[in-house]
């Protein structure tokens, strides 16, 4: 270890005396690595309201009729839910996370391009989440209309929709601003002798999701502006009784939302691409496939928005075409999928906590992804649009998908971003407990689904009600076991062993500094390898 | 891309861009006295397209920016078009 | 295997990292109005008919000498930016100040258009709009949303310049340093441009 020599000028970033003391030197950082962990306390809160929330409605829905909740406090319910989840979890989530945390360290740099933008979009992230928290709380009531606020009746009820739809679209700022400081950065900021096809996969897929932040945003901001001016002016774009097209609504809903479930999945995909190699000591099987396949995704995933409007109206035409599109799409990210396995193939597998959650991860979105192509295809959509069997694929990919991979990630960096290690044992049992929990919770729904249980719906048939049973105990291992690992994480970060600089033998640049990284992350010469993954 | 050596757009040129933005001005307005049905939509877009291109080329400088920009300025409008393309293989066919 | 050894890491440019941030900045603003522009598509070719005859309210000589006026202001703003390169500050203070004088002749003129209209009781949400057939409401629901939003791009570029303008006129943009000049001027551009497909789509219509 190189950094043993200038042991004495070393002052971690967690240690740095700036500006200011306390809690500002916190909430007024610039360093991406604070507002890294800033974005993490934030959405880490939001999570865990937002699975709270769920858990409501589970218990809601342990037996038919009304069991804990009015009907419409449980719409108010799932939409917040949705609302949080989406906007303020997922969409940021990896990103803004571990995205601004490790990709200026991957490629090299110092910080991000624009520090004090970094920080401001922090700041509108706060308060677009703030506003939204608080559209539960107002007195014409929480927004009822899904996360989705599709018009009409976004247009015409009652509840706080304005408020909820000026959250999303101060959320939506936020992430174009971040997606903008980070395609900078890659582009200005990578070290010297570091090309783009040097760079680790983590921070390509971060790359192309920032394209699709920067780009698609900017739709779902005009859309919620017009849905807004309608409530406001009688603006009429979408409600017939007003001359408009709701269907139009849907169109540019999805023209942004499809692309958005891609900036979840891709940071997910790219923390995975990073664990693989590193827990088998292997070298990435199809670097540049993978590379290249994100960008694919990126791109393709623009033009398939119409797979959630297969039941709207739309024509004939529209629908084959977005069907072929859709399973198109598919591809790049099942080779993904084929390389982790590959790479896998012969490895010297180290079973510690990041692989298994990375393993679990893999799991559970192939599950998630076959069942979207059943979801792709025209005839299986229609027979299960709008039923439980959606939840259960969306939450597959998700939570499942994206979820886990923030939950390998974490266990992944955190020796890096506390310098501290946690309990391996004990992560491990999360890792298990939740991934039966979550098994327990979801899997039903797709069966369920298929026999006709409607989705968003309070009360059921009773031939459904083993199904419920079954998922809400599932909820409750799940949330068990989420609690179980945050506090072994938190012990592990505040009191847990020391950690070396590369406690898994990684070979990316985070690993070559120590941990925790010092402010400017490199004060030492360090090695810009050819190919990152070269375990020799 | 450092400053100094970035290029310097005489005003005469700029004046000149000015110029042809007005005679395009001109010739979409006078354009509309014709009755050309269908086609009225692409010929003023194509018009709007070519003062588009001069403003982007001259007076935002493209012209003499790295190649990257240029191909992602193309792509912009590529990727808008392929969206109004798809949403229109459902309202044509309704 | 070949690697490198680094040793430092390259100092920060601002200029070039900012440039391409504003341009960044500038494609989402573009596929901002292309939502709307999309929107306009669609309803125009459901209704041309409509389209056309709610067109015929809107006075053409308007949105033709708002045009020049934008176009000269894109010019001029663009010439301030030649003036700094050539270290010439008075000139390019001057033309920054021009610009800001259009861009002003430009919101009068849309107050003066807006207001006629409103003066007709053709405002969102008023008892007039209601009656109207279906094709016309949706052409005047998105003339005032999108000349709206325009003439709020007019202010934020406005804000901007005059930002520009104090920081030219203290020196902390100079001839060695001027990204800030380009980066206002480059946002003036854009909102110059959107309007270049604004005026036939909106006022040209057969
Ligand atoms: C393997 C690729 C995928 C395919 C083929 C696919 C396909 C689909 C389809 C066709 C629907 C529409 C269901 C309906 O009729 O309502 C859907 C819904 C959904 N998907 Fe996916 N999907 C994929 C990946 C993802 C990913 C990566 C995410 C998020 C990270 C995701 C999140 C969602 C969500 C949230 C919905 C629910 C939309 C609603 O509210 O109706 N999907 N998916
Ligand atoms: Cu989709």
């Amino acid at each position: 270890m190189s950094n043993e020599v200038n042991k004495i000028e070393y002052v971690s970033y967690l240690e740095h005396q700036g500006r200011f003391k306390g809690l500002k030197s916190w909430i007024f950082a610039t360093d991406h690595k604070r507002i890294a962990l800033l974005y993490m306390y934030a959405i880490a809160a939001f999570f865990f309201i937002g699975a709270l929330l769920g858990l409501l409605m589970r218990f809601e829905l342990i037996a038919p009729g009304e069991t804990i909740m009015k009907a419409q406090t449980y719409n108010g319910l799932f939409t917040v839910h949705g609302v949080i989840m989406i906007f303020m979890v997922v969409i940021p989530g990896l990103s803004a996370v571990f995205g601004n945390f490790f990709l200026p360290i991957l490629i090299g740099a110092k910080d991000v391009a624009f520090p004090r933008l970094n920080l401001f979009s922090w700041w509108i992230f706060v308060f677009g989440s703030v506003l939204a928290v608080a559209s539960q709380f107002l007195k014409s009531g929480p927004p009822d209309t899904g996360w989705t606020f599709y018009a009409p009746y976004s247009t015409t009820t009652g509840t706080s929709v304005i408020i909820a739809t000026t959250a999303a679209f101060i959320l939506g700022f936020s992430s174009i601003l971040t997606g903008l400081n980070f395609l900078v950065t890659v582009h200005q900021m990578r070290a010297p002798g570091m090309k783009f096809f040097n760079m680790p996969l983590f921070p390509w897929a971060i790359y192309a999701t920032a394209w699709i932040q920067l780009l698609a945003t900017p739709i779902v901001g005009i859309t919620l502006l017009m849905l807004i001016a309608e409530r406001l002016f009688g603006i009429g774009f979408f409600d017939p009784n007003l001359g408009g097209d709701p269907v139009l609504f849907q169109h540019l809903f999805w023209i942004y939302s499809h692309p958005a479930v891609y900036i979840m999945i891709l940071p997910a995909m790219g923390v995975i691409t990073e664990i693989v190699p590193t827990f088998c000591q292997r070298k990435v099987y199809g670097y540049k496939a993978i590379a290249l396949s994100s960008l694919a995704i990126a791109g393709v995933g623009f033009l398939v928005w119409g797979h959630h409007m297969y039941t709207s109206g739309m024509s004939e035409n529209a629908r084959w075409f977005f069907s072929l599109l859709t399973f198109i799409v598919a591809v790049p990210s099942a080779i993904k999928v084929f390389n982790w396995i590959s790479t896998m193939y012969k490895g010297s597998i180290d079973l510690k906590p990041p692989f298994l959650f990375a393993l679990a991860f893999i799991f559970l979105f192939i599950i998630g992804g076959t069942t979207g192509l059943i979801l792709g295809s025209v005839a299986t959509n229609i027979q299960v649009h709008d039923t439980s069997f959606i939840v259960a694929h969306f939450h597959y990919i998700i939570f499942g998908g994206m979820g886990f991979a923030f939950f390998a990630a974490i266990h992944y960096w955190l020796p890096k971003m506390y310098g501290r290690l946690y309990n391996f044992r004990r992560a491990n049992i999360a890792c298990i407990i939740m991934f039966i929990g979550f098994n327990t919770l979801y899997f039903p729904q797709f069966v369920i689904g298929i026999q006709g249980m409607p989705r968003r719906y309070f009360d059921y048939l009773p031939q459904f009600q083993t199904g419920h049973m079954i998922s809400t105990i599932g909820g409750v291992i799940l949330i068990f076991g989420l609690f179980y690992m945050l506090i072994n994480l938190i012990k592990g970060a505040r009191k847990g062993p020391k950690a070396p600089a590369n406690p898994w033998n990684g070979s990316t640049l985070e690993w070559q500094i120590p941990s925790p990284p010092s402010l400017e992350n490199f004060d030492e010469p360090f090695e810009v390898k050819a190919n990152p993954y070269d375990y020799k | 891309m450092s400053n100094n050596s970035s290029h310097i757009t005489e005003y005469k040129v700029l004046g000149r861009i000015l110029l042809i933005l007005m005679f395009f001005t001109f010739a979409t307005i006078s354009v509309t006295s014709f009755n050309l049905a269908s086609f009225t939509v692409t010929v003023a877009l194509l018009i709007a397209g070519i003062k588009g291109y001069f403003v982007l080329s001259y007076f935002m400088h493209l012209k003499y920016e790295n190649l990257l920009l240029r191909i992602l300025v193309g792509m912009i409008f590529v990727l808008f078009a392929l969206i109004v393309l798809i949403t229109f293989i459902d309202y044509s066919y309704r | 295997m070949m690697s490198e050894k680094v040793t430092h890491i390259e100092e920060h440019r601002d200029d070039a990292a900012s440039k391409l941030g504003m341009w960044l900045f500038i494609f989402t603003e573009l596929l901002l109005f292309g939502g709307l522009f999309l929107v306009y598509s669609i309803y125009r070719a459901q209704y041309p008919a409509n389209f056309h005859e709610a067109s015929l309210e809107l006075s053409v000589t308007i949105g033709a000498v708002n045009t020049i006026v934008l176009l000269f202001s894109s010019m001029t703003i663009a010439m301030a930016l030649t003036a700094m390169q050539k270290n010439n500050k008075k000139l390019a203070l001057r033309l920054i100040l021009v610009t800001l004088l259009m861009a002003l002749v430009f919101l009068v003129n849309k107050y003066f258009e807006w207001g006629a209209k409103f003066h007709h009781g053709l405002y969102p949400g008023s008892d007039l709009m209601a009656l109207l057939e279906r094709g016309h409401l949706l052409y005047f629901s998105l003339y005032f949303f999108m000349t709206g939003l325009h003439a709020f791009h007019i202010i934020v570029g406005m804000i901007l310049l005059i930002v520009v303008y104090f920081k030219v006129k203290n020196g902390s943009i100079h001839f060695e340093k001027y990204f800030l000049l380009e980066n206002g001027a480059l946002y003036w551009h854009l909102v110059d441009l959107i309007w270049i497909f604004l005026f036939p789509l909106m006022y040209l219509i057969t």
